[in-house]
């Protein structure tokens, strides 16, 4: 209603005279120009223009309503509505006649026809109006968000840190109506190394922003590379004076010595961190307020040793709290229970997105930012950890070759051909070969087609590498952030054959059934899968 | 080097079994359309059993695998018996690890299969 007030007001040709006791004649004073005259939504005349079936004479209507005497205020002797499809869209409203004669039959028979055809066009014209105004509203809204999209991802690491031994990947995928995720690595000089999560309540530009001031003051909090409690307790005193009203974030501080495995954290009322050991998760719990909400909090440290194969997510609540088409949502036990199951595997960001998926179901319209962020200690310092392929290696592996192949379809039977033809000379049994080309096939199929989305001017690089004991294979393209569709758990033939799932989602399943290990790595800019295969014949039988 | 495009032959060797020679490379769309065809002409005598002869197939990705998941599909609504045969060792392989080979019968050759067939009808 009130968008119809608003409208009405400005179609109304009314104008209220300045003067009430104005002396002059009635078409002297309908040339000056006074106000609008405002109709309150539930004033009666609203309902009695409704049922009027054509001109109103206004000096004869007895009702109590503050429009009927602004009307009158304004000289007003004869009210037209324009009534569209049951709405008042408007008035045509007369003054006195310049014969100061009443209106004739002729005259009200006149202007009847004119508002019946008048109504429709006005409505239009108002239907018009309020879609512009309404694309307008959308577009200042689009705007803010690329706005708060723009603070963030420039915020948000470009590179993860390179350890030896360790093993980081992180995803971030804002939601439409950006939320307040960050996270955050810190180098510091002696080794260790900072890891930050964050959230920050509310959206868009105002979350974007404070996400912004509570990162600087966590860096400059962090600086000395004091204990994560007391990094959260600065921060927490640093961000309290500024925050606005209503805000404030959950924020996870840990600092990891990779030479122990010893991890210190405190934890400003973010979701707790989970650690895969041995087949099982757990939850790593350390109590303390959001940032921001009051001053002077202390916040409990706690610390925890990671050993070889452990495997640290961090993540945001757009996860736990993504709700299928049944309104269940993810949870923390589901992701518990994932954690445990596959903490290990290497490609844990990727099976728990490809879970998401299969949870969510298509269409989701993603409710909040996803940020998830692995740390595992993969021990051994495999070749995996080597930024670029025909750099020196880990001792041990060499590169036997490097090449480049546009990503267009069937071009994956290039790659398997020319990895067959490399690696012959190390002595790999036929078996073993051919099952290093399905997998190589499979991980080159999934680099074109979801990595390089088969954009010819965008190679997938191969690798093929040996040691004394094994052969790799090194499969990059330029999928960074977008990592490759996982479907790690054995597909469910029954479910296909039934017709309950698509036949489809074999690639994966294959490549690990194939080699001896399969490991994923993916960052801002690019997306690499390894398969690793024995060169020992001894277990060919199985 | 080019793909090698599926092609399809029907045969109806026997009262009330087809048998799909396959020729080429089982990855695409293409080779959809062309298992379709073949499939449904086989299905078109109303045979007991389609034998689908793997010989001269090289190659096989995750597609095809989840082209061949469609056709024992389609076989098992209209209770058809789908066999294989011709299969690469290391199909053969595949077929075990994506268990197909635990609901279509894998035989070496079509003459094994069809010998398998007639016991289990009786014939000779």
């Amino acid at each position: 209603m009130a968008t119809l007030l608003q409208s009405m007001k400005r179609l109304w040709p009314i104008r209220r005279t300045q003067e009430t006791t104005d002396s002059r004649k009635p078409a002297e004073r309908l040339r000056q120009v006074a106000s609008p005259v405002d109709i309150a939504p539930d004033d009666p005349i609203v309902a009695y223009f409704l049922s009027a079936p054509g001109a109103v004479e206004v000096e004869k209507l007895h009702l109590e309503s503050p429009a009927l005497q602004a009307l009158r205020a304004s000289g007003v002797k004869l009210a037209i509505p324009l009534v569209s499809q049951g709405e008042l869209v408007g008035l045509l409203n007369l003054g006195p006649r310049l014969s100061e004669q009443d209106y004739s039959p002729d005259d009200r028979g006149l202007l009847n026809t004119l508002a019946t055809q008048a109504a429709p066009a006005v409505r239009v014209a108002q239907l018009v109006q309020e879609q512009q105004a309404e694309a307008r509203r959308r577009e200042r809204m689009e705007q803010e968000m690329r706005i708060a999209r723009i603070i963030q991802q420039t915020l948000l690491p470009q590179e993860l840190p390179q350890l030896d031994c360790w093993q980081l990947a992180a995803y971030y995928q804002p939601a439409r109506a950006v939320g307040g995720d960050f996270y955050d690595f810190l180098a510091f000089e002696d080794g260790r190394l900072g890891l930050v999560i964050g959230d920050v309540t509310d959206k868009g530009v105002p979350a974007a922003l404070v996400m912004a001031t509570t990162r600087s003051m966590l860096r400059t909090a962090a600086q000395r590379g004091d204990s994560p409690g007391e990094v959260l307790e600065r921060a927490n005193n640093l961000l309290f004076p500024d925050i606005p009203p209503k805000m404030f974030v959950t924020c996870l501080y840990a600092i990891l010595d990779p030479t122990t495995g010893r991890l210190q954290y405190a934890n400003a009322g973010h979701d707790l961190p989970y650690l895969a050991h041995a087949g099982a998760a757990s939850e790593l719990r350390a109590t303390g307020m959001p940032l921001g909400l009051m001053p002077d909090m202390h916040y409990e440290e706690k610390e925890v040793r990671m050993v070889a194969g452990d495997t640290l997510l961090l993540y945001s609540d757009g996860l736990v709290e993504a709700h299928n088409p049944e309104r269940e949502m993810f949870s923390f036990p589901r992701l518990m229970s994932l954690v445990g199951q596959y903490g290990a595997s290497g490609a844990l960001i990727e099976y728990l997105l490809n879970e998401l998926r299969s949870f969510t179901g298509i269409g989701w319209e993603q409710e909040d930012d996803v940020t998830l962020v692995t740390l595992q200690h993969t021990g051994d310092g495999r070749m995996s950890e080597q930024p670029d392929a025909g750099s020196d290696l880990e001792e041990g592996w060499r590169v036997l070759e490097t090449w480049s192949i546009p990503s267009a379809p069937g071009n994956e039977r290039d790659a398997m051909r020319h990895v067959e033809a490399v690696v012959r000379e190390l002595g790999l049994s036929e078996r073993r070969i051919e099952r290093l080309k399905t997998a190589v096939a499979e991980a080159t199929m999934n680099a074109m087609e979801h990595g390089n989305r088969y954009q010819a001017d965008q190679p997938v690089e191969v690798t093929v590498l040996a040691s004394a004991h094994q052969v790799a294979v090194r499969i990059r393209d330029a999928g960074g952030g977008t990592p490759v569709p996982a479907e790690t758990q054995a597909p469910n033939l029954e479910a296909k054959l039934a017709e309950e799932q698509t036949p489809r989602g074999w690639g994966l399943f294959l490549i690990r059934n194939l080699v001896d290990e399969m490991r994923v790595m993916s960052d801002d800019h690019q997306h690499s899968v390894e398969l690793f295969m024995s060169r020992e014949e001894e277990d060919d039988a199985s | 080097m080019p793909a090698r495009v599926l092609e399809a032959r029907v045969r109806h060797k026997r009262p009330r079994v087809a048998v799909i020679d396959l020729r080429g490379e089982i990855n695409n769309g293409l080779a959809e359309t062309t298992l379709n065809e073949a499939y449904a002409e086989a299905e078109r005598e109303h045979p007991d059993c389609i034998l689908l002869n793997f010989a001269e197939v090289d190659y096989i990705n995750s597609t095809g695998i989840a082209l061949i998941v469609t056709l024992l599909a389609r076989a098992r609504k209209s209770h058809i018996r789908l066999y294989s045969c011709g299969l690469s060792e290391h199909y053969v392989e595949i077929f075990n690890i994506t268990r197909l080979a635990d609901f279509m019968s894998v035989f070496p050759d079509e003459a094994t299969a069809l010998a398998d067939l007639d016991i289990a009808t009786g014939e000779k």
